[in-house]
């Protein structure tokens, strides 16, 4: 429960987390060294674009991938856990009350068979033993906490005779039910119309900042990002390439692809000029990447960088870039540093 | 048709030359819908109503043109009927009523230009989904079937297949016998765009043709739509549910709501200072790149509403904050001025209509 | 910064130039091929089944005796039996003879109305498919109505009432496989119809004869192959059991069916010979049965 949450602790530590996947052909190293630390009612936005590793970060902190073909190393604790250590009944029982997560689909997500009343209820009743009377009554009480309209009327409506909002919704309330301390975000807002997007996610942060809940969300937007997020960390082909706070990271970028990125998304450019688009694409990561693993596509790119895997580099307080010329690019990275 | 102020049309980047197939001129706009309606309908069951025929009105009353050499950027929300309205346009589907005029000409009748005329004269980009090309064809093949079904030989069109692979970017030789599924989202997307000018098309419909890809690889293929338009001198329609492309893409934006023209006009314009109270409402959607600039109360509550039995009069009066009795009782039309100016369908933009605000929303 | 011809196509090679390099371009067969290579198990059964096919062709140069000629001395004999290397039937002819002509009527009789079907009911499930509306329900209902019958009725009324024989035979059983393998096609059909690149078809202008042939066949073939290849297996057996019942072949033409019928008495004396042709039957048909399943692991799989 969040109440007892220590609040002067980071409520989760990973550190050097990797996933391989190993299959009969390659083994895909997924993630490849993964480390940040997230304080209580925090959150953290994960850019990347698909290949960089974010979802399955994310779900390797619940443990979700698939068994017999992960292999995770490395050292992930939420709250008093150490989740890498935990059994699977164990992780049961975190799942859904101390962790919770929401997907991008959520047809997907809930089940089809049952109301949302009752899906509710169900987790509320599997994590406090409490009757399906007072299961039922808390579900009303989450629909009315997320904003759906006709709340009674809804508890007795299955998914299909929703819509996408208000799915979504009700995925955020069964997420909510049991007040976890951190919540997995994974896309949930990128199947929906804008109009839609920016209510889920104002939502989202008001949830956030009343039931004082660490969140991490996984996204390929900047610009939600920039509406609800804390902290940044992109990540680039398995690995953390730049982390630190949101405004410091999108608008005062210190690792080329982060500038990259910002500069290839489309906002404001000007018509009949071209986007400058980062050449080349993301790498195999079936195959050992010597060096930088961006090298290849980056404009800053000196021999050093194919060398070793450059190490992060520290411009402040909890700031860094995995870049090994940080400070040198001629961009506000030197004032990135000055302000530290 | 009537005359154009010069001085409103918009600007292009780049002058259009004149094509050797232009029949209508300059001023003519390359296409023109006049009122398009397709109705589907569902038979009521349990759910909506005992052997009630229910109708989904998906196209209702649409009428647009689109400038020779423009882009014109179609937006809107899930229900609002734009991909409806691509494939209308396309003759995918049958239209119930309304009619089309390209160059000049009307498509479908008998002195006007026939439907295989239409097909090489306007194609469409689909949005690159794992069924956008055929899985069991080499994508050089893919592209030069449209060629070989219009009657271009096989090695022509093969030659032809090729040189648009290099247009596009990918390398002839690397690509031109490649599978789909040994192919990138982007790479796949280039394909489909090729395989859309494969009939040397004057206009291009590209409906959602970069939503599924990746940010970077948007860009790259953003700026190669940019190089092709000017290139080939062609015509975009170009339909997202992404605000900040259409912004990027388009010379004048059209913004639906469902199944019909809420607004139309100059992008910039139109995204500076919406005037239809759903447009503003779209557009204050948007999210910002900057930390700073934190939207903190969402412009609209609700979900887009289903197109099964619209409201009456104003279908959006149920979620606009300025609804009045006159919003109900009947639909604003969205204006037959010139058919590339400003126009939005809203009560409070005409004077005398019976809206407590009637005539306040300024139209430069 | 406007990027010209070569610009553009320096950033596109550059985009590209990443990608690792391609492997061998393989089309779908290709994959299905080679998807099969390592199968051994079905590999092995359809070495089986060209074991007996060749047995089957070859029969006027393998089989040691006439089939047909009869031996009052030598009947119902046992395996091995002096030159007789399977024994006799009930009426004194070698039974290796017998059942290696019989295999030819069995296999024809087996494959050839499932070929048939295929290409009747592919037909009008590919055209009922892409059609839709009314000639959809024409030809979809019609099917309806065989289908109703349970299928071994369903043969043995149709070859009942044409009088049986081998020609008779096999158009009741591909009357019986026709709807089955319509109504496979057409959903196939239907689905393939909706997807994007078939709209882009339309869309270029092409003829419906030529998007059905280009785009709608190569996609709908491989359900409709693995399907009418697990009916095979089927064919065999209602073939044989036609045969059993008296309406396939007439005597004294060899069946493996026809033979189970007639060795039915002699299952007191020789129990092992009057078997054989029932194991033929079940080798042959499991066989198929294994092979088309197989192929349906190789063929289903996205590439």
């Amino acid at each position: 429960m969040t109440g007892s949450v220590d609040r002067t602790r980071p409520l989760v530590e990973v550190r050097d987390l990797t996933v391989k996947f190993v299959s009969r052909d390659a083994t895909t190293q997924a993630v490849n060294g993964v480390t940040f630390a997230l304080m209580p009612g925090e959150v953290l936005c994960i850019i990347g674009e698909s290949g960089s590793g974010k979802s399955v970060t994310m779900r390797a902190l619940m443990r979700l991938l698939p068994e017999k073909r992960t292999l995770i190393g490395g050292a992930m604790r939420v709250g008093a856990h150490d989740i890498t250590a935990l059994d699977e009944r164990a992780l049961r029982d975190i799942r859904g009350s101390q962790i919770s997560m929401i997907f991008q689909e959520p047809m997907t997500a809930l089940d089809p068979v049952y109301t949302i009343g009752d899906q509710i209820a169900e987790t509320v009743m599997r994590h406090e033993g409490c009757t399906k009377a007072d299961g039922l009554k808390r579900a009303l009480e989450l629909l009315q906490l997320v904003k759906v309209p006709s709340p009674e009327r809804r508890l007795k409506a299955y998914p299909h005779e929703l819509s996408g909002g208000l799915r979504q919704r009700a995925m955020i309330a069964v997420a909510m039910s049991c007040r976890p301390s951190l919540l997995l975000a994974d896309e949930p807002t990128t199947a929906l119309d804008a109009t839609v997007q920016i209510q889920v996610l104002v939502l989202l942060r008001k949830l956030q900042r009343e039931l004082g809940m660490a969140v991490i969300f996984v996204t390929h937007d900047i610009g939600v990002a920039a509406q609800i997020a804390d902290k940044v960390a992109v990540m680039y082909a398995g690995r953390i390439v730049e982390y630190g706070e949101v405004a410091d990271v999108l608008l005062r970028p210190s690792h080329p692809y982060t500038i990259g990125l910002l500069a290839s998304t489309v906002h404001g450019q000007t018509r009949g000029c071209d986007i400058e688009a980062i050449p080349g694409s993301p790498p195999d990561l079936r195959r050992e990447i010597s060096g930088c693993s961006f090298a290849p596509r980056c404009k800053y790119t000196i021999p050093a960088c194919a060398v070793d895997t450059p190490a992060p580099v520290e411009l402040g307080a909890g700031r860094y870039a995995c870049c090994i010329r940080t400070g040198q690019l001629g961009v506000p990275a030197a004032a990135a540093a000055a302000i530290a | 048709m009537t005359a154009v102020a010069a001085a409103s049309r918009p600007k292009l980047d780049v002058a259009p030359t004149v094509d050797p197939r232009d029949r209508g001129g300059e001023r003519q706009p390359m296409l023109i819908a006049r009122s398009l309606k397709k109705y589907f309908p569902i038979r009521g069951g349990l759910l909506t109503g005992k052997g009630k025929e229910v109708q989904v009105k998906a196209v209702d009353d649409v009428s647009f043109a689109v400038l020779k050499g423009e882009t014109l950027g179609v937006v809107g929300e899930s229900g609002c009927g734009k991909s409806t309205l691509a494939r209308l346009l396309m003759h995918l589907i049958p239209k119930d009523s309304g009619e089309l005029i390209f160059d000049g000409e009307p498509v479908g009748q008998a002195q006007g230009l026939s439907l295989r005329d239409l097909r090489r004269n306007m194609q469409m980009v689909f949005q690159d989904s794992y069924s956008s090309l055929n899985p069991r064809l080499p994508v050089q093949e893919s592209i030069a079937y449209g060629a070989r079904a219009h009657g271009t030989s096989r090695g022509d069109a093969k030659q032809l297949a090729r040189n648009l692979l290099d247009k596009v970017g990918l390398e002839p030789d690397q690509f031109g016998a490649r599978y789909p599924h040994q192919l990138s989202g982007g790479q796949k997307q280039r394909v489909n765009i090729a395989r859309a000018l494969a009939l040397s098309p004057r206009m291009l419909i590209l409906d959602e043709a970069v939503s599924a890809l990746d940010k970077s690889v948007e860009a790259h293929v953003l700026n190669l739509l940019g190089y092709l338009k000017r290139h080939f001198n062609l015509t975009y329609l170009f339909i997202s549910h992404d605000l900040s492309v259409v912004r990027y893409i388009s010379d004048r934006v059209l913004v639906m709501y469902l199944g019909q023209v809420v607004e139309i006009g100059p992008v910039e314009e139109i995204y500076a200072n919406p005037l239809h109270p759903y447009a503003k409402a779209l557009l204050d959607s948007r999210l910002a790149m900057d930390p700073r600039e934190r939207i903190e109360e969402s412009p609209i509550a609700g979900d887009p509403p289903n197109p099964i039995n619209p409201p009456s009069g104003c279908r959006f009066r149920t979620r606009c904050p300025f609804a009045e009795s006159i919003c109900e009782a009947k639909a604003p039309a969205l204006g037959s001025a010139a058919l590339d100016e400003h126009l939005v369908a809203c009560h409070m933009a005409v004077p005398k209509s019976g809206h407590t605000k009637a005539g306040t929303l300024a139209l430069h | 910064m406007g990027m010209g011809n070569i610009g553009l196509g320096a950033a596109a090679v550059g985009e590209i130039a990443a990608r690792p390099a391609s492997p061998a371009v393989r089309g779908y067969w290709q994959s299905v091929g080679n998807r099969l290579r390592y199968d051994y198990v079905t590999l092995f059964f359809l070495s089986v089944i060209i074991l007996v096919a060749l047995a089957a062709i070859a029969a006027p140069l393998l089989a040691p005796f006439d089939p047909t000629k009869t031996s009052m001395i030598y009947r119902m004999k046992p395996i091995g039996f002096r030159d007789f290397a399977l024994g006799t039937d009930e009426l004194g002819r070698d039974m290796l003879s017998r059942l290696l002509w019989g295999g030819r009527v069995s296999l024809m009789m087996g494959l050839g109305p499932v070929v048939l079907a295929t290409i009747i009911g592919g037909f009008l499930g590919v055209v009922a498919g892409f059609v839709g509306g009314r000639v959809n329900m024409a030809i979809m209902r019609t099917m309806d109505v065989f289908y109703a019958f349970p299928s071994v009725l369903l043969a043995v009324a149709i070859s009942g009432t044409l009088g049986g024989g081998l020609a008779n035979g096999m158009l009741a059983l591909t009357l019986v496989f026709i709807p089955s393998i319509c109504r496979v096609a057409e959903s196939a059909t239907t689905q393939v119809r909706g997807l994007d690149f078939v709209e882009a078809a339309r869309a270029s202008g092409a003829s419906t004869l030529s998007i059905i042939l280009t785009h709608v066949l190569g996609n709908v073939l491989a359900p409709v192959f693995i399907y009418a290849s697990s009916l095979i297996s089927v064919s065999v057996l209602l073939a044989s059991g036609l045969s059993f019942l008296g309406l396939g072949v007439t005597p004294p033409t060899p069946d493996w069916g026809l033979m189970l019928s007639t060795l039915r008495t002699g299952i007191y004396v020789q129990p092992l010979v009057c078997a054989l042709p029932g194991v033929c039957i079940f080798v042959t048909s499991l066989s198929f049965n294994l092979v088309s399943d197989g192929l349906r692991q190789a063929m289903d799989v996205k590439s």
